[in-house]
């Protein structure tokens, strides 16, 4: 694998899974209770999209790798302290509501203009990547729309697997129906990948990178760019928990094949 | 009333899939004049399968370069379609392939995109989509000024449209250059058929969790014999297979693994939130963030030794307080062969 790779990941962070959530009314729109308290964690497709870029830099001597991030800047540090020790990158922030409620047609012009500002990026070597969807607006809308902003036309999605040939061109396998996976390949960069889950394991923290890393996280964060994201034109009705409580029928003490028995039975029930 | 145009590809065998004709129902239902806009490699039938909906107007992209699900040319495709029809309201089904293509098509039209919609309504004489956030965790109503509309349906969400077909329709065909792409669509990699797991229109889904791969009663971990009662119950119920997060991130940690899983069958949090009547959830352990793997499931049912735990309590009809491996090699000789 003698081509280099210019990969920009775009992500943010996400309130940690095991938080409870709360929704709440704010003067720009719905947000979520004590959002600024919540522990934070980088969004889980972002992660793996992030893992996968610096994976592929390694294979790929030469290649490079950024992380477009736009959240509160306060937030985004306290998550970069983690992050920054699993995988070498240059640290892109923009400093702006990292909310699901966000609109994504106006973070995708926030992210692409931030990835359009980056000096010397070869935009002919760029795989842009990022997750397929994030676990907060869960839209999966975002990267398309940056894609678009900056001209690139061969996007895929819900990739598991990238595999990149002697001649340049790469594999792709991407999710679709069924428990499937489509296979494509793509002669050249630059592209697009939102990234399911792919293969690779979460990298173990390396205090090395962290430290290499914090070296230019830091100086980003200090010039990150406002981007407000107004929401224009978007209103929300109402946004609320789900409500529904079901009244379980605990089953105890209980032989196993009497369970079994009524299992099948549920089972054969219309 | 606005104008509301229906996007959908064919299937391989050129008709509209399940997915397509849900949204049918949905777009028939808004009220506005309906147009319908078809993409693939050969489009007349389709056309004539729902040539009864009541669509004021049939608009299609035909041919070989758009047979295939592809960014550059579905977006070429549904772009055209969408300025041919000009409409207010752009409606589809959310596959994989116009979740790839449709947000780009609503930038280049200057328009707004709406994703995982689970329904879309006149509400107050505007429509309004119904979604959830924060993985499924909350539910919102929402409108937008923007025009045009982009709103994806998730399938499963409503009955399909069953109405007569109607004969022939009269289809117009918009021209499109096949855009130029690098891309070249090879194949599909698919387990072999009594391998499969994933089966999205099954009736039952069984939610394996990480309690199947622990140490049991006798201090021993039996992942082997609990590979072989999941995969004896799928291949027996046709049911299809749902995982925990923490099942399916073993694989990666060096722990007992499940060879059947992989992390396409995870639900939950980071996973997929599957539709499907029934669900029965195995050893299975968390709380809210992993539940939303079965909240689209109607009947469910979870067999685990705590009468406590979160996956079940107030989220499932029954909870079988038991060994999961005990019941389910009974379930499994009751079912038969």
């Amino acid at each position: 694998m003698s081509n280099p790779f210019q990969i920009v990941v775009c992500g943010s962070f996400v309130p940690d899974p095991l938080q409870t959530l709360e929704p709440v009314a704010g003067p720009l729109g719905p947000a979520l209770k004590n959002e600024m308290m919540l522990p934070a964690v980088l969004d889980p497709w972002a992660g793996h999209a992030l893992f996968e870029a610096a994976n592929l830099a390694q294979k790929a001597p030469g290649s490079k790798v950024w992380l477009v991030s736009l959240g509160a800047k306060a937030k985004l540090q306290q998550v970069m302290m983690t992050v920054a020790q699993k995988a070498p990158f240059e640290l892109v922030a923009l400093d702006g509501p990292a909310t699901g409620f966000a609109d994504s047609f106006e973070t995708a012009a926030a992210l692409a203009g931030a990835i359009e500002g980056i000096a010397g990026l070869d935009r002919a070597r760029l795989l842009l990547f990022g997750g397929w969807e994030s676990a907060s607006r869960g839209a999966g809308s975002t990267m398309q729309m940056v894609a678009e902003r900056l001209g690139i036309t061969e996007q895929f999605q819900g990739v598991d697997q990238i595999a990149v040939r002697d001649d340049g061109s790469f594999e792709v396998l991407e999710r679709v129906e069924g428990g499937r996976h489509q296979v494509s390949v793509c002669s050249a960069p630059p592209a697009l990948l939102g990234w399911a889950t792919g293969n690779l394991p979460e990298p173990r923290n390396n205090p090395q990178v962290g430290m290499a890393n914090m070296r230019t996280v830091m100086p980003a964060l200090q010039r990150a760019k406002a981007a407000p994201i107004g929401n224009a034109g978007l209103a929300f009705a109402s946004v609320t928990l789900p409500k529904q409580q079901r009244q379980t029928r605990i089953v105890k003490d209980v032989p196993a094949e009497e369970i079994a028995r009524e299992i099948v039975a549920w089972m054969g029930e219309e | 009333m606005e104008k509301i145009l229906l996007l959908a590809h064919t299937e391989a065998d050129g008709s509209l899939g399940k997915a397509a004709l849900e949204v049918l129902a949905t777009a028939a239902a808004l009220g506005g004049a309906l147009t319908v806009g078809l993409v693939g490699e050969a489009t007349q039938a389709a056309a004539d399968q729902i040539a009864g909906c009541g669509a004021a107007r049939f608009l299609a992209v035909t041919g070989e370069a758009f047979g295939q699900p592809r960014y550059a040319t579905d977006a070429a495709a549904a772009e055209a379609l969408c300025r041919a029809a000009d409409c207010q309201i752009v409606v589809a089904a959310g596959t994989s392939r116009w979740l790839r293509a449709l947000p780009g098509v609503a930038y280049r039209l200057g328009g707004r995109v709406d994703t995982h919609a689970t329904s879309l309504v006149q509400a107050g004489g505007t429509p309004a989509v119904t979604r959830w956030f924060y993985r499924q965790r909350m539910e919102a109503v929402l409108s937008r000024t923007q025009r045009p509309w982009v709103v994806l349906l998730d399938p499963g969400c409503v009955a399909p449209w069953s109405g007569v077909s109607g004969g022939a329709a009269v289809l117009e065909q918009v021209s499109v250059a096949a855009p130029a792409t690098r891309t070249t669509v090879t194949g599909y990699q698919a387990p072999k058929a009594d391998e499969q797991t994933i089966r999205p229109d099954a009736k039952m889904l069984l939610v394996a969790g990480a309690g199947w791969t622990k140490k049991q009663g006798d201090g021993a971990v039996h992942a082997a014999e609990a590979e072989q009662l999941i995969v004896g119950f799928l291949r027996k119920a046709q049911a299809s297979l749902g995982s925990s997060k923490s099942l399916v991130d073993q694989s990666g940690e060096g722990e007992a693994v499940l060879s059947c899983l992989t992390h396409l069958n995870q639900v939950g949090q980071t996973g997929s939130t599957p539709r499907h009547a029934k669900g029965l959830s195995t050893c299975c352990h968390g709380e809210e963030p992993h539940v939303v793997g079965w909240r689209f499931v109607n009947q469910r049912r979870a067999i685990n030794l705590d009468a406590g735990c979160g996956w079940a309590r107030g989220k499932a009809d029954v909870l079988y307080v038991a060994d999961a491996f005990e019941v389910m090699r009974h379930v499994n000789s009751m079912l038969g062969t």
